[in-house]
């Protein structure tokens, strides 16, 4: 044991603290704008790498550089590419957030952002807001992301109550309410489906919306959500302690000092606004929230202070990614991004699990 | 070092009291241990001790402050508390579990300090376990579990400190090392420490003070000659004992009699 255990303690001790985390996150930063900047350029127009590089520092500020592209390109690349790029970016930060929020409040591995109904609730809002023959317009968005978001919230809020008791929110009693409440959500929309042809409901982008895909058409959404995601995924963590303590368990949080049903007012809150940003662009996107948190701790470890940022940058890397393939594979068709999503992150995930011979104490 | 004075408590989980009428002041300083069988009262009077109940009458007051009208983060800079077992389920080290005790002196904007991978460092010299500092908790045995555990309790350097069982699942190696560590700390440091016992011998040896709980009401509160006696055990518990002097220090020891042995003794 000692022989072995001094060697792995040099190498897993290695850059100890903040120099390993700050290390950590520059590089996933950098991955993350060179994916920016890579998805940006394929499409049914190729841009070129140098010319969307240029175009973004000529767009900085007191930097002005000779126009060398072509002007249609410039508005390719900012008014389509970007903001889907972007909007790819915000999904997957808020996504795996609220995941790792998530799975540390509950100490659940099978949580996902999408547990307590966020889900279900956005479905339905997006669902009611397509079939509603209103065409209704606000500040440029239309009515089915905003539905999406209020369903999402709002489902939320009601799981929260009908699982509180006495002053208390007990863990089982909200995972049961979630779990009935989406039931009966998803009863609601498979209805609304059904008698869609009777009543020449307008259901088709429906489907896209439960498989994941993102809807975003130029920026007047993201400007909206973009902050919301920032400060979410900023605000988070601050919580990183907490998430910490709660590993103890609700009764050892308390032991150490953490006002328990006060933080998980406000660790939900947190992980519900972040989803349903995430769902009023892209719909319902799978596997990103379950399994983006796991992969990053079992390479970086579970503490929070890391895991959090780190998750939030992966997260927005690999739904750049998966987004593109659902751009490019099949064009001019898209495929929905959370079937990528899927088919590329199970396979790396249980990659991820076989390598690691230890036993996965999550 | 602070004391905790429990006036006149009853509790209730919602039928039926766990605990009636419950008055015990434990002064600066005092190492005392919690008797009587299951479903006594022992835990749910550590959980008020800790403030993580409330008592439904009654108040419970910690150096001049109530307890239940104190912050959490407050409470957790003078009072720690040892379950029987944690579960973690992530796989922390070693190091950033006894970190966890550090939380309540950890301010968000700045994080941990030198003073807190200090206090971190101190707490695994003291329960001997700096060795495991990079190893996982989650792969770590029973007995060095509970080090960890209380090597993050004493990391939170708590004034006062709650025990529930801390002993119960080890083997006697780990039960006599966890007393013999927290008995020093009261003895050297003054720690005033409460501890919920399941051994009556290992309670008779190493605390001054015992109080004995039957259905949620103290039964006999003093030194160990005076709780542990034969009258005394046999109001309690159903099995039948007999109490003799220990070998070396004279504290009671208790000796279980087994049902048959009359048909066999030769007297």
């Amino acid at each position: 044991m000692g022989v072995a255990t001094g060697v792995k303690g040099k190498v897993s001790g290695r850059l100890k603290g903040h120099g390993r985390f700050a290390m950590v996150l520059l590089f996933l930063a950098v991955g993350l704008v060179l994916a920016l900047f890579v998805a940006s350029i394929f499409g049914t127009v190729m841009l070129s790498l140098s010319d969307v590089v240029k175009m973004t520092i000529d767009k900085l500020p007191f930097i002005d550089l000779q126009d060398t592209w072509r002007a249609a390109d410039e508005t390719i690349f900012f008014q389509i590419r970007l903001p889907r790029v972007v909007a790819s970016a915000l999904v997957g930060a808020a996504l795996a957030t609220a995941g790792v929020l998530f799975q540390g409040l509950l100490r659940n591995p099978m949580a996902d952002p999408y547990i307590i109904g966020t889900s279900a609730g956005a479905a339905l809002g997006a669902t009611v807001a397509m079939v509603l023959p209103i065409e209704l317009s606000l500040l440029g968005f239309g009515l089915v992301p905003l539905a999406a978001f209020i369903g999402a919230l709002g489902t939320v809020f009601l799981v929260y109550n009908l699982a509180r008791v006495g002053g208390k929110t007990p863990v089982v009693s909200m995972l049961l309410a979630g779990f009935v409440v989406s039931a009966l959500l998803v009863a609601i929309i498979s209805f609304m489906m059904a008698i869609s042809d009777q009543l020449d409901l307008n259901i088709r982008s429906v489907y896209s919306f439960l498989m994941g895909h993102i809807s975003v058409v130029g920026w007047e959404w993201s400007v909206f959500i973009a902050p919301l995601v920032v400060a979410g995924v900023v605000v988070a963590r601050f919580f990183a302690y907490h998430l910490n303590a709660f590993s103890l368990g609700e009764e050892g949080a308390a032991y150490v000092g953490i006002e328990v049903e006060r933080d998980k007012i406000l660790i939900l809150a947190l992980g519900s606004v972040l989803t349903a940003a995430a769902v009023s662009i892209g719909g319902l996107i799978s596997f990103v929230g379950l399994v983006m948190p796991h992969s990053v701790r079992l390479v970086l470890g579970p503490d929070h202070r890391l895991l959090l940022p780190a998750s939030a940058l992966a997260g927005a890397i690999f739904v750049v990614f998966a987004d593109l393939l659902a751009r490019v594979v099949l064009a001019p068709t898209e495929i929905p991004v959370g079937i990528v999503t899927a088919i590329v992150g199970a396979p790396f995930f249980l990659y991820l699990l076989r390598r690691s011979r230890r036993e996965y104490a999550f | 070092m602070i004391g905790l004075s429990i006036k006149q408590v009853f509790f209730s989980y919602g039928n039926g009291l766990v605990l009636h009428d419950i008055d015990l002041s434990v002064e600066p300083g005092e190492m005392v241990g919690l008797l009587g069988p299951n479903g006594s009262g022992k835990t749910t009077l550590i959980k008020l001790a800790s403030g993580i109940l409330k008592p439904g009458q009654g108040e419970i007051w910690l150096d001049g402050s109530n307890l239940n009208q104190i912050k959490r983060k407050a409470v957790a800079r003078s009072i720690a508390v040892m379950p029987q077992q944690f579960h973690i389920p992530f796989a922390f080290r070693v190091g950033e579990v006894v970190m966890l005790g550090r939380i309540p002196f950890i301010r968000t904007l700045t994080g941990e300090t030198e003073a807190d991978r200090e206090a971190v460092g101190y707490a695994l010299e003291l329960a001997g376990i700096s060795e495991l500092e990079q190893r996982r908790f989650d792969e770590l045995s029973g007995g060095e579990r509970q080090k960890v555990i209380l090597a993050m309790v004493l990391a939170q350097q708590p004034e006062l400190l709650l025990l529930d069982e801390p002993t119960v699942h080890l083997d006697i190696t780990h039960q006599v090392e966890i007393l013999e560590l927290v008995r020093g700390l009261n003895r050297r440091q003054g720690l005033t420490v409460v501890a919920a016992m399941h051994d009556l011998n290992l309670a008779s040896l190493y605390f001054d003070r015992l109080v004995l709980l039957k259905e949620g009401r103290v039964l006999a509160d003093g030194t160990p000659a005076e709780v542990i006696t034969e009258n005394m055990l046999r109001e309690v518990f159903a099995a039948s004992v007999k109490v003799e002097a220990h070998p070396a220090t004279g504290a009671p020891h208790v000796v279980i009699m087994p049902e048959e042995s009359d048909h066999y003794s030769v007297d």
